[in-house]
């Protein structure tokens, strides 16, 4: 390709351009060039390029950061689909490592450990898009305030229970239809309620959608799981712990992206949830510790 | 192409797999045609053309295997149904893969070789300016880690450059870009292959 210098790079456009051919696919947490090599077989649109899966981050404790770019550059070399990489929220230099090594999204995580208690990274200082977590449409509104380029639901990572990636985007989802309904006026109150940017808000009421792509994380580890995020509305789903933490990853898999393609046909996730083996035991909400999704702001 | 009008009555399929199809199906409702998503050899029998989103081509060659549908699309683009592949959609038509899997099948549906991400990473996708062939003012192309058309048959027409690539070619009634016309409120493109139908 002629580089032309009048060709724009790292735009909105591009940046949004990238998470809308995500759609419909699974994206998939790895940490080694093996697991990287078992998710693309598989069909993953995309691989999560980390150290530990959530369910170990959990298990472990300590601070969790960026992954060895090392590591990042191992996946990079044996897969042709995107390869995505977690900075700790607010660690901008963290993003600017990541971008460094030509990640092609970053996802500002709540997963490690937060480096800044306050804010966000500015977003739009990079031309690598960048995805953030939210657990309401507030947080959302937000985080694509700041130039996320891609939402996705908190949920609870690590745990394999999909039940918070749920109530996170039954809230994000029944706001946005909840506004599509407000007369002008109730606009400002919505604004007010939710503590984002008033057009931001006015802009859903009129097209009924979020600025950019909604993508479900957090708790994903059957095909029906990730089914029924679909049917929920999420555009595609992000499975951490829920593959490599099961019996046999392989299989598993190859039917979580194919029920996340056929998520309404009932007949198709059935045929793919045969013999897959045991899924990651999970956790209850009761048992855990400390809540990742509670991390943000 | 100026003048000629297309079939209102058509039903245009979106391959629905994985990728970028419901913008695809946007644009095409804007144009006042019927659509529909493709997902199963069911949906490709109620459609007269279809259209093949940009998204993962390694994902996509395999759904399309698990889903079945390999086999009865081919068979569809072999007796001449009208196809729109963009980006990753492109790469499915090609006659040849460059650098691809080793299980990956193109269909072969226009003589064209691609080299997938061939521009580089996604901090490397860009957007651009571009003349088109019968189109009076250019078009804004947006390339997202974008496959390049390495090499092209003599009985592929090309539409569109940019730079020195060739990013927008036809054959018969097989139409690829290596862009995203989808990303765009644009229609044109879509307008084009509706016309070719």
């Amino acid at each position: 390709m002629a580089k032309n210098e009048k060709n724009i790079t790292g735009s909105m456009v591009v940046k949004r351009g990238l998470a809308e051919m995500l759609k419909g696919g699974v994206i998939m947490d790895v940490v080694n060039a093996d697991q990287a090599k078992i998710a693309e077989d598989a069909g993953a649109c995309a691989v999560m390029a980390l150290e530990r899966v959530p369910a170990d981050i959990r298990r472990d404790g300590g601070v969790a950061r960026m992954s060895d770019p090392e590591m990042i550059e191992k996946i990079q070399a044996v897969v042709s689909i995107p390869v995505m990489a977690k900075a700790r929220i607010g660690h901008f230099v963290e993003a600017q490592v990541l971008e460094s090594l030509g990640v092609d999204f970053i996802d500002e995580s709540e997963v490690l450990t937060p480096a800044d208690e306050s804010h966000h990274i500015d977003k739009f200082l990079f031309k690598t898009p960048v995805v953030c977590g939210a657990t309401n449409l507030g947080e959302a509104l937000r985080r694509i305030s700041e130039g996320a380029a891609l939402i996705r639901s908190k949920g609870e990572a690590g745990t394999g229970n999909i039940v918070e990636a749920v109530r996170h985007l039954r809230s994000i989802i029944g706001d946005i239809r909840k506004i599509t309904q407000a007369d002008s006026a109730e606009l400002f109150e919505w604004a007010k309620r939710l503590q984002a940017p008033l057009p931001l808000v006015q802009e859903i009421a009129e097209t009924g959608w979020l600025q950019v792509p909604l993508f479900c994380a957090g708790g994903i580890a059957t095909p029906s799981d990730a089914a029924l995020a679909m049917q929920l509305g999420a555009e595609a789903v992000f499975v951490g712990s829920g593959i490599f933490k099961s019996n046999d990853p392989a299989p598993r898999a190859k039917a979580i992206v194919e029920a996340t393609t056929h998520f309404r046909d009932a007949e198709i996730i059935a045929k793919v949830s045969r013999n897959l083996g045991a899924p990651m035991t999970g956790i209850g909400m009761d048992n855990i510790q400390e809540r990742f999704a509670e991390r943000g702001w | 192409m100026v003048g000629v009008s297309y079939n209102k009555s058509l039903v245009v399929g979106v391959l629905a797999l994985q990728g970028a199809f419901s913008r695809h199906q946007d644009a095409l409702t804007e144009l006042g045609v019927a659509t529909r998503q493709v997902r199963t050899p069911q949906d490709l029998e109620a459609v007269n053309a279809l259209v093949m989103p940009g998204g993962e081509s390694t994902t996509m060659s395999q759904l399309l295997e698990s889903s079945e549908i390999f086999e009865p699309l081919a068979k569809r683009v072999e007796e001449g149904m009208a196809v729109f592949g963009t980006c990753a959609g492109m790469i499915l038509l090609a006659k040849k893969i460059i650098d691809g899997r080793d299980d990956q099948t193109p269909f072969g549906a226009i003589d064209i070789e691609v080299q997938r991400n061939a521009y580089g990473r996604q901090v490397d996708s860009f957007e651009a300016d571009i003349d088109v062939d019968s189109l009076k003012s250019p078009f804004h192309a947006v390339f997202i880690r974008a496959p390049r058309i390495a090499s092209l048959g003599s009985q592929v027409k090309v539409l569109a450059y940019c730079g020195e690539d060739v990013v927008l070619a036809q054959q018969n009634n097989i139409l690829v870009a290596s862009f995203h016309p989808e990303l765009t409120n644009d229609i044109r493109l879509h307008e084009l292959f509706l016309k070719g139908v």
